[in-house]
């Protein structure tokens, strides 16, 4: 019997012990998410939970699976991601290159600080009212509004992450006679390509907060039209739908960037 | 012989909120063509500004200086951009002053340097010996008549720097480089150079200037030149001028 037993060397234990703890982890997942469904579910239906103001997995489910039949879902879920990554992608790129517009004038950043600290400061949930009223109260109002929640912070992280590369490239760069231009395309920003990624996963969250709180106020579709809908008229499976969708819908544009992350750095 | 660096009565100083930093004094000096000249002192005594002064990224208070030729500036740390290949990282200067590119001209250096085979590699592919020998070829590649060598050697381990000192130190006898070397390694100085200026303290001035004879049978080399019977008596000199107890 002894003999049959594999005698393995120490590589091969870290292997397995390595691969074992990353089974534990996945496998403590999803019976995390297994147990808390069931668990839910379980005190729904026996009454220890009020079915009316928590709902039930089960009847979330056949809510989804009913508007999916109807196509519904699709009408609010595309509108929603349509103003999401508008909100997104303009909110990043008008910051970094205000930004990158900072970087430039040291004299400029010093002027503007505080006002962006303010700016930086105040809760822009508080602004969307004005914005809506100003930029009109469709797609525009809402975009707006999900580009002011992420555009002064992606401006003063991605300026803070410019002014400080490495001093030694700089003078290295400089010795050659680069100018400012040529420092940014070929020191600055390839530098700090993680980084801006890392700007981009934060933003994916602000956009929806933006456009959550854009469709609050004014919509009659979206997926934030569908929860504050739904919380009117205490329909509780359908704001439970409606958060569900969103947690997967930010769950899969945040896998988008990480794998762009693991891309890169595999290149580097 | 021609000189190829000038410094007439050079002042520096710097400015902050604090106060003035008055970091050169009276600096006069020439280098000739194909020199190699160390430069030691206490730490903080403006040696770099002195590499700053000749590569033109500042310009002196007072005083002048000439040089007549294309400088060429090796720093402490490679410097190497890692998101580039060691390839990419060669032709920076020429990117950058928007010359064209002699392929095959760096494909013989490259030979010649032992990094062919890394044409395409990243930099965190290769040793510190290595790294240091691409950044001297992106400085090399310029085809620059001065060198100027910041503390090249300092960052690597013992025995890589020896190696190092030693690729390098050919390289600028086969090129016949006029070369800078600023140093607070009193050996390394003996062993690169020809003759060694030790400065003093802020505000710094020429304290004293060795010239390195160290009547070897061979050719000199670094490591060679650890050998020779003067060394020692060199260093004592150096290490006496330098007077780190003052």
């Amino acid at each position: 019997m002894n003999k049959q037993k594999k005698e393995y060397t120490n590589q091969e234990k870290y292997v397995r012990n390595y691969k074992k703890n990353r089974r534990i982890i996945l496998f403590s997942q999803i019976a995390l998410v297994f147990v808390f469904i069931g668990v839910w579910e379980l005190f729904s239906s026996v009454g220890i939970l009020d079915e009316f103001l928590f709902s039930k997995p089960s009847a979330i489910v056949k809510l989804l699976a009913q508007y999916i039949k109807t196509n519904e879902i699709f009408k609010h879920v595309g509108i929603s991601l349509y103003e999401t990554l508008l909100g997104l992608i303009i909110g990043t790129s008008l910051g970094i290159l205000l930004a990158i517009g900072l970087w430039f004038s040291k004299t400029l950043t010093k002027i503007l600080d505080p006002f962006l600290v303010v700016l930086n400061a105040l809760p822009k949930t508080a602004l969307a009212p004005i914005l809506i009223i100003w930029a009109g109260t469709g797609i525009k109002g809402i975009v707006v509004v999900s580009i002011s929640l992420s555009l002064v912070m992606t401006i003063i992280s991605a300026h803070n992450f410019f002014a400080h590369v490495d001093e030694d490239k700089l003078k290295m760069l400089k010795s050659f006679h680069a100018s400012k231009f040529q420092i940014l395309t070929k020191l600055v920003l390839p530098s700090n390509v993680a980084n801006l990624l890392s700007i981009i996963k934060i933003n994916i969250g602000m956009a929806w907060v933006g456009v959550i709180v854009g469709e609050f106020l004014v919509s009659r579709f979206g997926i934030g039209y569908l929860v504050v809908y739904g919380g009117q008229v205490f329909k509780l499976d359908l704001v439970m739908m409606g958060v569900f969708v969103l947690a997967i819908l930010a769950y899969l544009m945040y896998l988008i960037v990480t794998i762009f992350e693991k891309y890169y750095r595999k290149k580097r | 012989m021609e000189n190829e660096i000038e410094f007439k009565n050079v002042c520096k100083s710097f400015y902050s909120l604090k106060g003035e930093t008055h970091v050169l004094q009276n600096m006069n000096f020439t280098i000739k063509k194909g020199e190699i000249v160390a430069i030691v002192g206490p730490s903080g005594c403006g040696k770099s500004t002195l590499l700053n002064l000749i590569s033109g990224l500042i310009k002196p208070d007072q005083g002048t200086i000439q040089i007549s030729k294309k400088v060429g500036y090796m720093f402490q740390k490679d410097n190497l951009l890692e998101w580039r290949t060691v390839y990419k990282n060669i032709t920076l200067g020429p990117e950058i002053k928007k010359i064209k590119v002699d392929n095959k001209h760096i494909d013989t250096l490259l030979e010649k340097y032992g990094l062919s085979e890394f044409k395409f590699h990243y930099p965190k592919e290769l040793s510190g010996g290595m790294r240091q020998r691409v950044a001297l070829l992106r400085t090399l590649v310029l085809d620059p008549d001065i060198l100027l060598l910041d503390e090249p050697f300092s960052s690597l381990d013992y025995q890589t720097k020896i190696t190092v000192q030693d690729d390098i130190y050919k390289i600028i006898k086969e090129t016949q480089k006029t070369t800078i070397l600023v140093t607070h390694d009193i050996t390394e100085a003996i062993a690169m150079a020809n003759r060694v200026l030790v400065l003093t303290k802020r505000p710094s001035t020429i304290k004293a200037v060795f010239d390195i004879q160290l009547d070897l049978k061979e050719e000199k080399t670094p490591f060679l030149a650890r050998n020779s019977a003067k060394f020692k008596d060199y260093f004592n000199l150096i290490w006496e001028a330098l007077d780190i107890h003052e």
